[in-house]
């Protein structure tokens, strides 16, 4: 983890900045990183304490919106449904 | 599907179009209680009135029924029903006047701003570090009110952010999955994707962090 290491690779190889780090997150999540990047993700990552909180309220936030409810269909939309695949069932639909 | 690539049915879709196909209620029943709410949430985003989603909602199993005979298994059960799902969407849309989603979507105004204010930093790193949220009380996490500010956060986003994060996170679709809904690129999808989570998590931050 020397600077001249860095500088031999060249700037793919130089470390992430958080500033930079944050606009990568979803692609990190998403497995969406090619290796040198995430290599470069989790290397910075490991001693930053900022940006692994940053990265945890990401992921708390991916799973609040896993948590909103959806509203249902209503009961007659549903047994009208139910009703009409009866119907579709018994035969070749006719006057659709 | 992306060109190129070929889908492969998995054996539980292979057996619930044939359990469908053979008339097995039980089946379909089972699969409108399990895309209905996702689907009515999507439809929403693009009439004017839950009546109307509702309506596009029964259209649209209409529709997968009457397609059901022809379906290959080209793409999966759920990405088909979606996309007739929000092609139906949008002509409804289109016929009361709305403004649709994606008609612009050549443009997402605002997608090279940064996602985290740059006040936030200094000499690129943290001015200050960022709250521990994994030290909040589970009740906190998962109370009402924070799925509300979630919510609001969410209805308040540019329209094809906020069909995107509906679908991947509020509703679970795979990002492949709504790619192929949405007709998005897959660097697109994560784009719209990035940028509604992190404005949901700033909207987020302040009731979390007791600063409200």
């Amino acid at each position: 983890m020397t600077s001249i290491w860095h500088r031999i690779r060249g700037r793919r190889e130089a470390p992430l900045t958080c500033i930079e780090l944050v606009e990568l997150v979803t692609a990190y999540l998403e497995d969406g990183l090619d290796d040198a990047e995430r290599r470069r993700f989790d290397d910075h990552i490991g001693d930053c304490p900022a940006c692994t909180n940053y990265l945890d309220q990401f992921r708390q936030t991916i799973a609040i919106a896993g948590r909103l409810e959806a509203e249902d269909l209503s009961e007659d939309a549903r047994s009208e449904l139910l009703a009409a695949f009866r119907g579709w069932a018994r035969g070749p639909a006719t006057g659709q | 599907m992306e060109p190129g690539t070929t889908y492969a049915q998995p054996p539980e879709q292979a057996a619930l179009v044939a359990a469908l196909r053979a008339g097995d209620e039980a089946a379909f029943e089972a699969l409108v209680a399990e895309l209905g709410p996702s689907m009515l949430r999507i439809a929403r985003m693009y009439v004017s009135t839950r009546a109307l989603a509702e309506d596009v909602v029964q259209e649209t199993w209409l529709a997968v029924l009457a397609g059901l005979d022809r379906f290959e298994g080209r793409s999966s059960l759920k990405t088909w029903v979606f996309r007739i799902l929000t092609n139906r969407a949008k002509t409804r849309g289109e016929r009361e006047g709305r403004s649709v989603p994606f008609s612009s979507l050549g443009g997402d105004p605002g997608s090279d701003e940064p996602t985290v204010d740059a006040d936030n930093f200094r000499d690129g790193h943290w001015a200050s570090t960022p709250a521990r949220w994994d030290a909040l009380p589970e009740s906190r996490l998962v109370g009402a009110e924070t799925l509300a500010i979630a919510q609001a956060a969410i209805d308040a986003l540019p329209e094809t952010q906020r069909l995107v994060i509906t679908m991947r996170d509020v509703d679970g679709l795979s990002s492949e999955e709504v790619r192929n809904v949405l007709d998005l690129s897959e660097s697109n999808q994560r784009v719209l994707l990035h940028r509604a989570r992190a404005k949901v998590r700033e909207a987020l931050a302040p009731y979390l962090e007791g600063r409200t």
